[in-house]
């Protein structure tokens, strides 16, 4: 197992760099095991991970049907913070903040999480009240948060538009422990850690089936054969329907295409993650001086994994009505991935139907932050059988019981979360 | 995304807003039986196709008509544009 150092780094350059070695092996898949992961984005490693650290199983296999991080969890904008207000969301999403914290002392890998600051932006004295309310909300779960004035902000990020008289800038809500992380290495850390463990990573292997019988899942139909496991725990985003239609089970999701954007490399000018609140913009700058930002999701089902050009436009627009000084920089890229979007904005992670069946989705665009507490729950339910503390209310029957988790009170128009 | 509007040909798709399955438009009889469960699935459970979905779309900047377009998931090709009155 690869054990990384900053003595390892002086060693290797004294040696040429031979001695690095792939994070994790390329087993093929045993004929079974006590759990089987569907899908190998950052929820399903993190699952795998959690399931040999906590609670000591490690016959496990992670089946992923592209390459090891080819899905959302290389796609994103890699933002994580915990600014929420339900009670049934913030605590959750709170306990991911501590996880991130020390992720990469418990991965021993660096996955660059840089608490930066997350800046929400307010434009009207009722949008200043509904940041206050979900700023005390954050304070409640334990969370950190302080709203910034005008003369704060003008020193914070003095490059807003503060004299656009449209969308007057009134403040914001800042949480300074929130941030960004390298995405791709949260999958390869996750990676390393779960196959050093014993963990069984198996890539461009997909399900093409789920093996029930008598109301019982016991195994995978792949492309590399029949796998046979005692639970089988379905973690696949935006695929999600695919994978549960194969059983005839409709979910309370929609798929929809995101698309995010990066900008050519520009001196370091923007300190943090910053919001637009009369808008939908979000943006931070990357290490390499890109600016990376994203919006509003297209608004139709779609598994393209690329979107179309009227939301550019509307993202950029945004941008532009809140730091214009962007205007002039050029866009280097874009790109979509396709989000498991529910109907009420909020994740599922619970049982199924089907007896040792589990299902983890429904993030919607918000996985990404929800990484590390996604998995530690997702091994809670598949390890007792008994759903997490903070995951205790992300149940299929709270649509049918009237108990939405709708942080947006929209309804059940999944394409307006 | 150009949808081919019956009536005022192709228009732009931020024209409209979407508004999702077209099995919205088989709204379930309150009075029949297990009417519960037949509005569960009405209101919250989708198929979700990778593939031909059939789906709402309302030209709310336009004739305000409700159109049902056939429409590929995975490449976005529109296959068919209908009137919803119509269908």
């Amino acid at each position: 197992m690869m054990k990384y150092s900053g003595f390892k780094v002086l060693l290797e350059g004294l040696r040429g760099n031979m001695g690095w070695k792939p994070l994790w092996r390329n087993p093929d898949p045993k004929k079974s095991y006590e759990i089987v992961i569907v899908g190998g984005g950052g929820h399903g490693l993190a699952t795998a991970y959690y399931l040999a650290e906590n609670f000591k199983i490690t016959n496990i296999a992670v089946l992923e049907k592209g390459w090891l991080g080819s899905g959302n969890i290389g796609r994103n904008t890699t933002i994580i913070r915990s600014n929420y207000l339900l009670p049934q969301n913030q605590p959750f999403y709170e306990f991911s903040l501590t996880l991130w914290e020390n992720l990469e002392q418990e991965l021993n890998y660096n996955s660059m999480v840089s608490q930066r600051g997350v800046l929400n932006i307010f434009h009207s004295d009722s949008q200043r009240d509904a940041f206050v309310r979900r700023g005390n909300a954050m304070l409640m779960s334990g969370a950190d948060a302080s709203l910034l004035g005008v003369d704060a902000l003008k020193k914070l990020v003095p490059f807003l538009d503060f004299k656009n008289s449209r969308f007057p800038i009134k403040g914001g809500l800042w949480q300074p422990r929130g941030g960004t992380v390298r995405h791709d290495a949260v999958a390869w850390g996750y990676a390393k850690e779960a196959d050093a463990r014993g963990v069984d990573i198996i890539e461009n292997c997909e399900v093409t089936n789920l093996l029930v019988k008598n109301g019982k899942c016991y195994g995978v139909e792949t492309t590399k054969g029949l796998i046979k496991s005692k639970k089988v725990g379905v973690c696949v985003a935006g695929s999600s329907s695919q994978v549960m239609g194969k059983i005839g089970i409709n979910l309370p999701i929609e798929s929809h295409v995101l698309q995010a954007f990066v900008s050519e490399g520009l001196k370091p000018i923007i300190p943090g993650v910053i919001t637009f609140g009369a808008g939908h913009f979000y943006v931070s700058q990357s290490n390499k001086g890109g600016l990376v930002f994203g919006g509003d999701i297209d608004g139709y089902n779609s598994y393209a994994q690329r979107g179309n050009l009227p939301i550019i436009e509307d993202v950029c627009e945004g941008g532009v009505a809140l730091m214009p000084m962007i205007g002039r920089a050029r866009l280097l890229r874009t790109w979509g991935g396709i989000m498991d979007m529910s109907m009420d904005g909020s994740p599922i992670i619970d049982k199924t139907k089907i007896r040792n069946l589990y299902f983890n989705g429904g993030w919607c665009y918000g996985g990404f932050k929800a990484t590390p507490a996604s998995g530690f729950c997702y091994a809670h339910l598949l390890a007792t059988d008994k759903p997490h503390n903070d995951a205790k209310d992300f149940l299929f029957n709270r649509f049918e019981r009237g108990r939405l988790i709708d942080e947006k009170g929209q309804g059940n128009q999944p394409n307006l979360h | 995304m150009l949808i081919d509007h019956p009536l005022l040909g192709l228009r732009d798709s931020s024209e409209f807003i979407y508004m999702g399955d077209a099995k919205l438009l088989n709204r379930p009889n309150w009075k029949s039986q297990n009417s519960m469960t037949k509005f569960i699935d009405y209101g919250y459970l989708r198929k979700n196709p990778a593939g031909v979905h059939k789906e709402l779309w309302y030209h709310e900047q336009g004739d305000r008509s409700w159109l049902v377009v056939t429409r590929n998931t995975v490449t976005h090709e529109i296959l068919k544009v209908e009137l919803a009155r119509e269908t």
